[in-house]
């Protein structure tokens, strides 16, 4: 049962690091990989463009794309929030550079609701001992708490904690099974 | 005269007997090469002795464990004798034996006592005789005392097979995690659960008297530092901080506690008066600090810092010391535990990709790896020095294994079912 919603959770961070890599060359073509709701407003915004052809459609067309702008970024800061699992290398608690628009939505989502708490859970993979393993998640917890207040959380929102290698997402010991434990979970309360 | 190069497997299998109970199974699986051949001929009996196991077994048992003796078979023996003018020692020498115990068993009211003698067969010399008693329901207490006084005659160090050991397994129950602190005779015999808890039981340490264990419980959501008193049950949160609160470990006395705790913001070794509560900080830097442990003079200690890049040993001649580091051989070294000699320091360490367990000799700096296994974790030093308990992985399961603190025998005590990991020997209690 966790096991799988783990393994999604990875894989759509990878579907993610796609995005990211193509939103920073300036491109917002959807590709589809946010899933049926951001295509479904896509959709609809595009129909509505082309479908104008007189002046009052113009200047209708016009507001509808700044709605259409607007839902749709509202929509991609929502996908970019459903991704709550954050990776990490051996032994470093160091952010990836895929993982910093999601957590950024995330600080911001945080900023616009103050009354919103989130539990930052760090875990290590299960190589090396339990209790370096326990400070390690914690250094994780640490570094993605910092991160989201430097980017407008406040403190007050946020609670750490670190199971360490007490409770892997997965079982097994391949490089890929370490790779889904060593992370920080966002809970959100 | 003692062997160094012992080539003794024994398996020990945590069998399920029901739910209640689990019990740790010692297997032979190889033989030993150069284990000192020793006779433990079955003790005559008189009275009402008790069912069970018996006590030579029982002692067979244990000094095989060590990987320094092989004891014979008793079906092998040419003649039971159970006291001196009935030991041929000639028959003995014909087969090949080194020592031979012999003793009897008398029932005396509500105890069982234990008359009992070592012969050396060369020399015919005896080198042990004692009377030892016990109730008779602790018939199992009985074997392990006369066990340690074998081996304490034969090699002149202290037998520790009356200690205990405290581990924890893992299992599923009712489709959730169950964590169970667990103590058991040293052969993995008598377990009893002392805490049992859906979430994380991590690093449980002994105090110095036996009868308390510090462990980490995660059971109210967070990492908790309890001291556990074993007789009565009665568990008292001794570290309850914000952010971690970790690797405890009993000093000397029995009146503080090292531990690790982050409520500072990031992970620092302090020293708790038991008493007062009060905390000293004994490190003060960006890095990791954790895994702390006292020296035998108890006034050092050894402990992990990722300082220098990636996790090293450091040691502290005193609180106030500046760390000098300790280990060089490897990107990763871990959770030192020292030896109560002052001439080893035993560890975590990386090489390639796998985890041995290693030791470091203090005095000439010569570092040693231990182990076959590549998983290992949690390094535990039995009170005398001579064998050491680790965590490893077999196929996916955790299992214990033990060895001779040199690394040459070794034999290993997998869960049936679920794991079993965290193990920590005992003191030697008189």
């Amino acid at each position: 049962m966790k096991l799988s919603a783990q393994s999604k959770a990875f894989a759509v961070l990878l579907s993610a690091g796609l995005f990211a890599g193509c939103s920073s060359t300036g491109e917002t073509q959807d590709d589809g990989a946010y899933g049926s709701d951001v295509a479904a407003i896509d959709q609809e915004g595009g129909s509505t463009v082309y479908g104008g052809d007189d002046q009052a459609g113009v200047s209708s067309s016009a507001m509808t794309e700044e709605e259409r702008m607007a839902a749709q970024q509202q929509a991609e800061q929502q996908a970019l929030r459903d991704i709550t699992v954050f990776y990490f290398d051996f032994d470093t608690a160091e952010i990836k550079q895929e993982a910093r628009d999601v957590l950024v939505a995330h600080a911001q989502f945080l900023a616009n609701n103050p009354g919103q708490q989130v539990r930052l859970e760090g875990h290590a993979d299960e190589r090396g001992t339990k209790e370096y393993n326990l400070a390690l998640g914690e250094r994780r917890a640490n570094a993605v708490q910092r991160f989201l207040i430097v980017n407008g959380a406040s403190r007050g929102q946020m609670e750490t904690i670190s199971y360490g290698e007490e409770k892997p997402a997965v079982m097994g010991s391949s490089e890929s099974d370490w790779a889904q434990n060593r992370r920080v979970e966002l809970v959100f309360e | 005269m003692l062997l160094r190069k012992l080539v003794t497997v024994l398996t020990l299998a945590l069998v399920a007997a029901g739910t209640a109970r689990a019990e740790l199974l010692i297997r032979i699986t190889e033989g030993a090469d150069a284990a000192v051949p020793i006779a433990v001929v079955p003790f005559a009996e008189s009275g009402n002795i008790p069912p069970g196991d018996k006590l030579s077994t029982i002692v067979r048992s244990d000094l095989a464990m060590s990987g320094e003796f092989s004891p014979l078979p008793a079906e092998k023996m040419l003649s039971l004798p159970s006291k001196r003018e009935d030991v041929f020692f000639r028959d003995w020498r014909l087969l090949g034996q080194r020592y031979v115990l012999v003793g009897e068993l008398t029932r005396q009211g509500d105890r069982v006592s234990a008359r009992y003698e070592l012969f050396d067969v060369n020399t015919e010399e005896r080198l042990l005789g004692e009377t030892a008693a016990a109730p008779a329901s602790n018939l199992r207490s009985l074997a392990h005392h006369v066990s340690d006084k074998v081996y304490e005659a034969i090699t002149g160090v202290p037998g520790a097979f009356s200690t205990k050991l405290a581990y924890v397994t893992l299992d599923k129950f009712n489709d959730k995690p169950r964590y169970r602190l667990q103590v058991s005779d040293v052969d993995g015999k008598r377990a009893r659960i002392r805490l049992e808890s859906q979430e994380p039981i991590l690093s449980p340490a002994w105090s110095p008297d036996g009868k308390k264990l510090a462990y980490v419980s995660f059971e109210t959501g967070k990492p908790v530092i309890f001291v556990h008193e074993l007789s009565s049950g009665k568990r008292t949160k001794a570290a309850d901080f914000p952010g971690l609160n970790s690797a405890p470990a009993w000093s000397e006395d029995g009146r503080s506690l090292l531990m690790t705790l982050s409520k500072d913001g990031n992970a620092e070794i302090y020293r708790m008066d038991l008493a007062t509560k009060k905390l000293t900080k004994i490190t003060n830097h960006w890095a990791i600090d954790t895994e702390a442990s006292w020296d035998h003079t108890g006034n050092g200690l050894f402990f992990t810092s990722d300082r220098s890049g990636g996790p090293q040993i450091y040691y502290k001649e005193s609180e106030r010391a500046s760390p000098r580091r300790i280990t060089f051989g490897s990107r990763y070294n871990a959770r030192p535990r020292p030896d109560n000699s002052g001439n080893f320091v035993y560890y975590v360490h990386q090489r390639d990709r796998a985890f041995h367990i290693a030791r470091t000799n203090l005095k000439t700096g010569e570092e040693t790896i231990l182990t076959r296994t590549e998983s290992d974790e949690s390094p535990s030093v039995s009170p005398n020095g001579r064998m050491l308990i680790y965590a490893t992985k077999q196929g996916a399961d955790s299992v214990l294994t033990v060895i001779s603190a040199d690394g040459g025998a070794a034999y290993s005590l997998p869960a049936s079912e679920g794991d079993v990991r965290e193990p920590a020997w005992g003191p030697l209690v008189r």
